[in-house]
């Protein structure tokens, strides 16, 4: 369980997070999707007490994560995959994070192969290692103490899409017993096929939240023809709401109604389905246009 | 700093609170990161390397009336001087430059204990080198007065041994401070060679041509002051007073300013 609370960090003039608050709940993956710059990361490092908050708090379990007494044992954290020792091998990482905790040497081993680093891999120093590889090693420090909460920023970067599979089902089942997961993307897909919950975050601030599902049902029919306007008309006359966007309509309706519309309008229709996520996406593409565009005007640094 | 385990409403889960990581686990985990790469394992290794250098040096170039355990002694401290303070800098600002802090800093969350977890292991690492290197100078004493056949001389006496430990003490505590002031390996380094070697120079130019500053140096030059240690049993209490004085302005201000900086500075 991790709550965020009206969580405010303050860089001079720039509000990096501003008033971020939600809830990572147990047995479910929690999504937390946002352009590039948007806060997560910063968020992120707030929650386990790498960046002092402006203003409001996070607990995890209840508490503060400075008030963890052993903290890799409750939380699992992975922020940065490329941020370790360069000179160490992929073992001694795991065996310094394995001492910290209090934890027996055989955990080692076992999370190594937990996250199918073969043993020559582990006595590879860290600057061979592939992105893929650093991701694999980084999940596995997270997962070492057993903790009951995992914090992950960005973790399916530079893993390839067996890679990607692996880690779908390595934290889905981790929620199914009951753990809290939450990670962060800057990609809707990704997030989309293993979160139950997501928040969008853009500019600091939280855009949406809530479960995948109501986040995706919003979204209408998608409507595709050859005949547009008639379609159009038609739409119109039965006083339905929609957009157009590429070549196709995203009606505020059911597939069913959209689909008698343009029964009685004599229209061939090319696709009718639900707009699973479109809205979502348009959503998010505004976001990361919106933040584009700042950059350019203002250059506020990502 | 204690922990109180607060019974809260949230908890799910019905684990027992773990106990707190002890401080001399902290330690530990600090002494293995400090060997356990090949830049900290050579640097460590150096340490016993240079001494074996300096003293062979000392035997083959050193006149024979010099060959007393003070002139092994002085010739093992030029690379003590240098090799330790970089021990101390590194520990510091390798979680940093090498971005391991992200993850130190979330096993522990809280810096203070790290800190005082790598200043412990420098300075265990500056006692034993020292140990090590008078050791390995009195082998040298030994063997260089058997070669040009004299009795060997050893002119270090009691106070001096800790008067040089805690010369390189002080020297591994400047490192320690750039090294909490900077955090970055290349600014620290940089840093300390400006401070013992170029400054020293600076000064000691002034103190040759104004005759002002020779007369105030003493109180205000740290290095003058701590240099007064390698022949501790002939310092006075003036000696020790220019040298309370200097360091509290040369090292305890900035390492408090360093630390205040470092519990407070966000780790990227």
């Amino acid at each position: 369980m991790i709550k965020v609370e009206s969580l405010t960090k303050k860089y001079g003039g720039f509000t990096a997070v501003d008033d971020v608050s939600f809830t990572a709940q147990p047995g479910r993956v929690t999504g937390f999707l946002g352009p590039n710059g948007a806060g997560k990361s910063t968020t992120m490092r707030i929650m386990v007490g790498l960046t002092p908050a402006s203003s409001g708090h996070a607990e995890i379990a209840g508490r503060r994560y400075a008030d963890l007494p052993n903290p890799g044992l409750e939380v699992g954290v992975l922020l940065d995959a490329s941020a370790q020792h360069a000179g160490r091998t992929g073992r001694e990482i795991l065996t310094i994070a394995a001492q910290t905790m209090g934890l027996p040497k055989g955990r080692v081993d076992a999370m190594l192969e937990r996250v199918s680093l073969t043993p020559t891999e582990a006595n590879r120093r860290v600057r061979n290692y592939s992105l893929g590889m650093r991701q694999r090693l980084g999940i596995a420090t997270a997962l070492l103490g057993d903790p009951a909460v995992l914090i992950l920023d960005e973790p399916a970067n530079g893993l390839d899409p067996a890679g990607i599979r692996w880690m779908r089902d390595l934290l889905r089942g981790y929620a199914d017993q009951g753990g809290t997961v939450l990670l962060s993307s800057h990609l809707l897909h990704e997030i989309e096929v293993i979160a139950d919950d997501l928040v969008v975050i853009g500019q600091g601030r939280i855009v949406a939240g809530g479960t995948k599902a109501e986040l995706l049902a919003a979204a209408g029919t998608l409507v595709r023809t050859r005949d547009l306007p008639t379609l159009s008309r038609a739409l119109v006359a039965a006083d339905l709401h929609f957009v157009e966007s590429t070549g196709a309509l995203r009606v505020e309706a059911d597939p069913d109604v959209v689909g008698e519309v343009a029964l009685a309008a004599g229209v061939a229709l090319t696709e009718l389905r639900s707009a699973d996520g479109a809205g979502l996406e348009e959503m998010f593409l505004e976001l990361t246009a919106e933040t584009q565009r700042d950059q350019k005007s203002e250059g506020v640094a990502a | 700093m204690t922990a109180v385990a607060v019974e809260t409403e949230v908890g799910r889960t019905t684990r027992p609170t773990p106990a707190r990581i002890p401080m001399s686990r902290i330690i530990g985990v600090e002494l293995r990161k400090s060997f356990d790469t090949r830049s900290g394992f050579w640097l460590l290794a150096s340490v016993g390397i240079l001494a074996v250098l300096a003293t062979a040096a000392t035997i083959l170039f050193a006149p024979d009336d010099a060959i007393t355990y003070d002139s092994f002694g002085a010739a093992i401290g030029i690379p003590m001087a240098i090799i330790l303070p970089m021990i101390a800098i590194l520990s510091v600002t390798s979680e940093w430059s090498q971005r391991t802090g992200l993850t130190s800093f979330t096993l522990v969350p809280h810096r203070g204990r790290i800190i005082r977890a790598k200043l412990t292991v420098a300075l265990g690492v500056g006692i034993v080198s020292m140990l090590l290197a008078f050791g390995i100078g009195a082998l040298g004493n030994l063997l260089g007065a058997a070669i040009v056949g004299v009795d060997p001389v050893w002119d270090i006496v009691g106070g001096d041994f800790a008067g040089l430990i805690l010369f390189q003490i002080l020297n591994m505590l400047i490192g320690f401070m750039l090294g909490v002031l900077f955090r970055n390996s290349a600014g620290a380094i940089v840093g300390y060679f400006v401070y013992g070697f170029v400054l020293g120079t600076i000064t000691s130019v002034l103190a040759a041509t104004q005759e002002w500053f020779e007369k105030a140096q003493p109180w205000v030059d740290f290095n003058y002051a701590q240099g007064a240690l390698t022949d501790a049993s002939s310092m006075t209490g003036e000696n020790w007073a220019q040298l309370a004085v200097t360091g509290l302005f040369w090292l305890v201000i900035p390492l408090a300013i360093g630390l205040w900086s470092v519990l407070r500075s966000e780790v990227k």
